[in-house]
């Protein structure tokens, strides 16, 4: 076991923990932060998407000691009153079904919309490689498309 | 499916004629095994609570999977009660025989409580108007009810359900409530929000895996790596010096590791040495598909359905076809690994986790342990997909057996990996059909069918409208354990029938629409022997899917196919479009139309037969299990491939058929014809043949 000091939502907070555990199950078991979800391990479905220093990465492959003094963002961290745009589109879409993949679709899709703030499908397509097992990529795509414009005339 | 309806039929009448349980009381508190109600709540029945806040809650009775009952059974009790929407909050109702069947699965928990719960809302409706009216010495029929509130309309004067509570436990309950007339429906047939969409989109715990309980232990299992073999030997003294490490239990099959951790429980169980012995046959599906192939060219044992004299008619037809066709094992993949939270102790139990079945895991629980299923409470959390493989209750079974050799409480935790190798598969199927066609039309249909633990139903059409038409069909025996899977037995046959249909079609030269409502008038004119589906409501769907997507006009680069089923009660047409893209074919679009009855949540039934079509087209195109020696090859997503948003439709058009009739199954119905929509799509396109899934296999 090893301290670590990481720069979780804007804040410090100290954990220990095997240098091998991956950020996921920091965030889960010794945060309590259980937004961030679990699907794979394998960094294939994106349900455990976070943003390291403003990119998406997928938590479940990256060690607790590789993290570093990097600024990593949760679901939990995404918006102070969970109003985002892309929050807010996806209510006003109804997009989830079960919801479970929802968190990691929306840090992967806010990671996009930082880079790109107006997308198109075709980047949509490249960039968003998360897994819905319920279908909901028609609604996904459509509220991506949605808080893109409404970020954009605020 | 047919006993779970008949149980269900019983307690619902069991619950109904002992009126005075579901009526007759205030309810200060749900029974014992049911989370205890503050004393000054107000229940007007099971489903409504309203806090002496004034504060309404609704109960939703069934497990969510993802389907949306959450938030359409709620929506049912509010438009009758007259609630507000925006200002109730909803939780899931206890498990307690009163609620009758408390499960997902066929489709069925909007068709099984529409009726239940219009009247709950109704009768709650009357008992606060009576309330009102007798605070305001008036007539009830001169009392309105708005958002929660009743108004007396010549006054002006309001009471709100709050203020009204206490009066209203007073009041006699009704036995027979006047129901809204539909027409004045504000919420049922509206859109409505997923009632956590809030909680969902800002990552809050909602889900089993997100349970935490003090002193609670994480554990994982290291169960049997392939189908047949059986636990020889264990040592654990390397995985008990793993840091985190707390306890190891061994059960008949399989050994638990529990730790402070999840990671710790997993490192504990990669440090486990066992021995595993084959104690049966290692089976390969390669031998299940050469064993399905010999009993099809032979013929299936169990003769169905025999309508006329098939085999003469092939003798004398100008064509016969003769095909196989063939689907292969499946896992479900619920996007949510199962997990289970269990808390065993002496004289009191807490089951807490993900199951389409509570009743059942409670039974089944109080069962292994020998125990009274009077002390096990079973909560239900949101779940992060059903498909099926919650109808089983391995998981929670196998978690209160490692509380209670644990004593302590303990959450279950499994990997993908896990997930991918103990499952309740969809059975692989071989399937052979013959067709004896004139120059013009088509004289008679035989299809046979074998997979591994069933057989086939042979009532759907075109059954009812040939008249030579034979159904035969055989189990397989195996080792490798099936279950339901999101429209079982369905989600197969509509993909074989259906892309057979189109083969027809395209000897025959017919238009693949105009020939289907062809038959469906044969079958509603002069019908042959019993049908088994509603021809008019056929028709209904296919006339409505071509209006919607102007069938017979198809814009230039865009391939066509379409399909129809009947499942569960409902209807489902629709017209696949698919482009090529660098050779390879993508749907692009997709136009369902769908008759269920009456709607109840438009977005949420929306979303269900988006999600089906988008469901139908990633299992038709990529994914299959295949066991080599019992052991699942596709481990986790890498190799059990899932569609990613490049692969879905840019857009998918749904319109429900207007009807007034009780609401029909939902949650199933628009997935069995998608398959074969997508193939007859692809042959379209390419004028390649795929008859055997998964697509994406053929299409090199
Ligand atoms: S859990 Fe990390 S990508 Fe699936
Ligand atoms: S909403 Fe269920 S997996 Fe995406």
């Amino acid at each position: 076991m090893a301290k670590y000091a990481l720069s979780i939502n804007g804040k410090t907070m100290s954990v220990e923990a095997d240098a091998d555990t991956p950020l996921l199950w920091v965030l889960r078991d010794n945060l309590n932060l259980v937004g961030t979800k679990f699907g794979c391990g394998i960094a294939q479905c994106g349900a455990c998407t976070v943003h390291l220093n403003g990119e998406a990465i997928r938590s479940c492959v990256l060690p607790i000691s590789a993290v570093g003094t990097g600024k990593v963002l949760t679901i939990e961290g995404l918006s102070e009153k969970g109003n985002h745009p892309l929050q807010k589109a996806w209510e006003e879409l109804d997009v989830s079904q079960c919801g479970y993949c929802q968190a990691g679709q929306i840090m992967a899709a806010s990671a996009l919309l930082k880079s790109n703030p107006k997308p198109t499908d075709q980047q949509i397509d490249e960039s968003i490689t998360n897994i819905c097992r319920c279908g909901t990529q028609v609604r996904i795509r459509k509220a991506i498309h949605l808080a893109a414009k409404q970020s954009k005339s605020n | 499916m047919k006993s779970i309806n008949s149980r269900r039929d019983f307690l619902k009448v069991s619950a109904i004629s002992g009126g005075g349980i579901l009526f007759g009381m205030v309810l200060p508190q749900v029974k014992s095994n049911a989370t205890p109600t503050a004393a000054a709540d107000f229940m007007p029945n099971i489903y409504i609570k309203i806090k002496p806040d004034g504060s309404i809650i609704l109960l939703a009775p069934n497990p969510e999977i993802g389907q949306g009952v959450k938030t359409s059974l709620p929506m049912i009790i509010a438009e009758e009660l007259g609630l507000d929407w925006k200002k109730i909050q909803v939780e899931f109702a206890p498990l307690d025989v009163r609620y009758g069947r408390q499960a997902a699965g066929g489709s069925g928990s909007i068709r099984g409580r529409f009726a239940e719960l219009r009247k709950m809302g109704a009768a709650a409706r009357e008992m606060f108007v009576n309330a009102a009216a007798q605070t305001w010495n008036v007539p009830a029929e001169s009392c309105t009810v708005e958002d929660g509130m009743v108004i007396h309309t010549s006054s002006g004067k309001k009471l709100s359900f709050g203020e009204l509570s206490t009066k209203a436990a007073s009041m006699e309950v009704p036995a027979n409530p006047t129901l809204k007339d539909p027409k004045d429906f504000k919420y049922i047939g509206s859109r409505m929000t997923d009632v956590d969409a809030h909680l969902i989109t800002t990552g809050k715990p909602l889900f089993g895996i997100d349970t935490r309980r003090d002193g609670m232990l994480y554990a994982m299992v290291a169960r049997s790596p392939a189908y047949g073999k059986t636990l020889q030997s264990v040592d654990d003294s390397a995985a008990r010096k793993v840091n985190g490490v707390k306890n190891v239990i061994q059960l008949q099959n399989s050994v638990a590791v529990l730790a402070t951790s999840t990671w710790a429980a997993k490192k504990g169980r990669e440090a486990l040495i066992i021995q595993w012995k084959a104690s049966e046959k290692l089976e390969n599906s390669s031998e299940h598909f050469a064993g399905f192939k010999e009993i099809l060219e032979k013929g299936p044992s169990a003769r169905g359905r025999n309508d006329g004299d098939i085999d003469s008619v092939k003798q004398q037809a100008s064509k016969n076809l003769d095909v196989y066709y063939e689907v292969p094992t499946l896992s479900h993949g619920q996007m949510e690994p199962l997990n289970y939270f269990a808390d065993v102790q002496e004289g009191k139990v807490e089951l807490f986790g993900p199951t389409q079945v509570p009743d059942q895991l409670r039974n089944d629980v109080a069962q292994k342990l020998g125990i009274s299923k009077d002390i096990i409470t079973v909560g239900l959390p949101r779940q992060g997909g059903g498909f099926g493989r919650k109808l089983m209750t391995d998981n929670g079974v196998e978690a209160a057996l490692i509380s209670a050799a644990a004593k302590s409480p303990v959450q279950v935790q499994w990997t993908r990996e896990d997930d991918m190798q103990n499952d309740f598969y969809r059975p692989a199927e071989m399937y052979r059909y013959q067709a004896a066609l004139s120059s013009n039309e088509l004289l008679a249909w035989h299809q046979s069918a074998v997979g591994i633990g069933r057989g086939i139903r042979g009532d759907s059409y075109v059954a009812g409208a040939l008249s030579n038409y034979r159904s035969d069909s055989q189990g397989f025996t195996s080792n490798t354990p099936t279950g339901w899977w999101r429209a079982p037995g369905a989600c197969t046959m509509a993909f074989v029938a259906e892309s057979f249909f189109d083969e027809v079609c395209s000897e025959l030269k017919k238009d693949p629409v105009a020939y289907r409502l062809d038959f469906f008038k044969k079958a509603k004119e002069a019908p042959i022997g019993r049908l088994g589906y509603d021809p008019a409501k056929y028709q209904a769907v296919v006339e409505l899917v071509a209006k919607m997507s102007n069938w017979g006009t198809t814009p230039p680069g865009v391939y066509r196919g379409f399909a129809t089923w009947f499942s569960f009660g409902s209807y489902a047409a629709q017209v696949v479009e698919v482009r090529l893209e660098a050779g390879k074919p993508r749907v692009s679009k997709v136009f369902c139309a769908v008759h269920c009855g009456r709607v109840i949540n438009l977005s949420g039934a929306e979303n269900q037969i988006q999600g089906a079509i988008v469901d139908g087209i990633n299992h038709s195109m990529f994914p299959k299990v295949t066991f080599v020696d019992g052991a699942v090859q596709e481990t986790n997503f890498n190799s059990y491939r899932f569609l990613r948003m490049e692969n879905a439709p840019l857009d998918i058009e749904v319109k429900f058929v207007e009807s007034d009739e009780a609401p029909t199954g939902l949650g199933e119905p628009a997935l069995p014809p998608v398959a074969a929509a997508v193939g007859n799509a692809i042959f379209a396109a390419t004028g390649k043949r795929l008859r055997k899934l998964p697509f994406v296999e053929q299409l090199g």
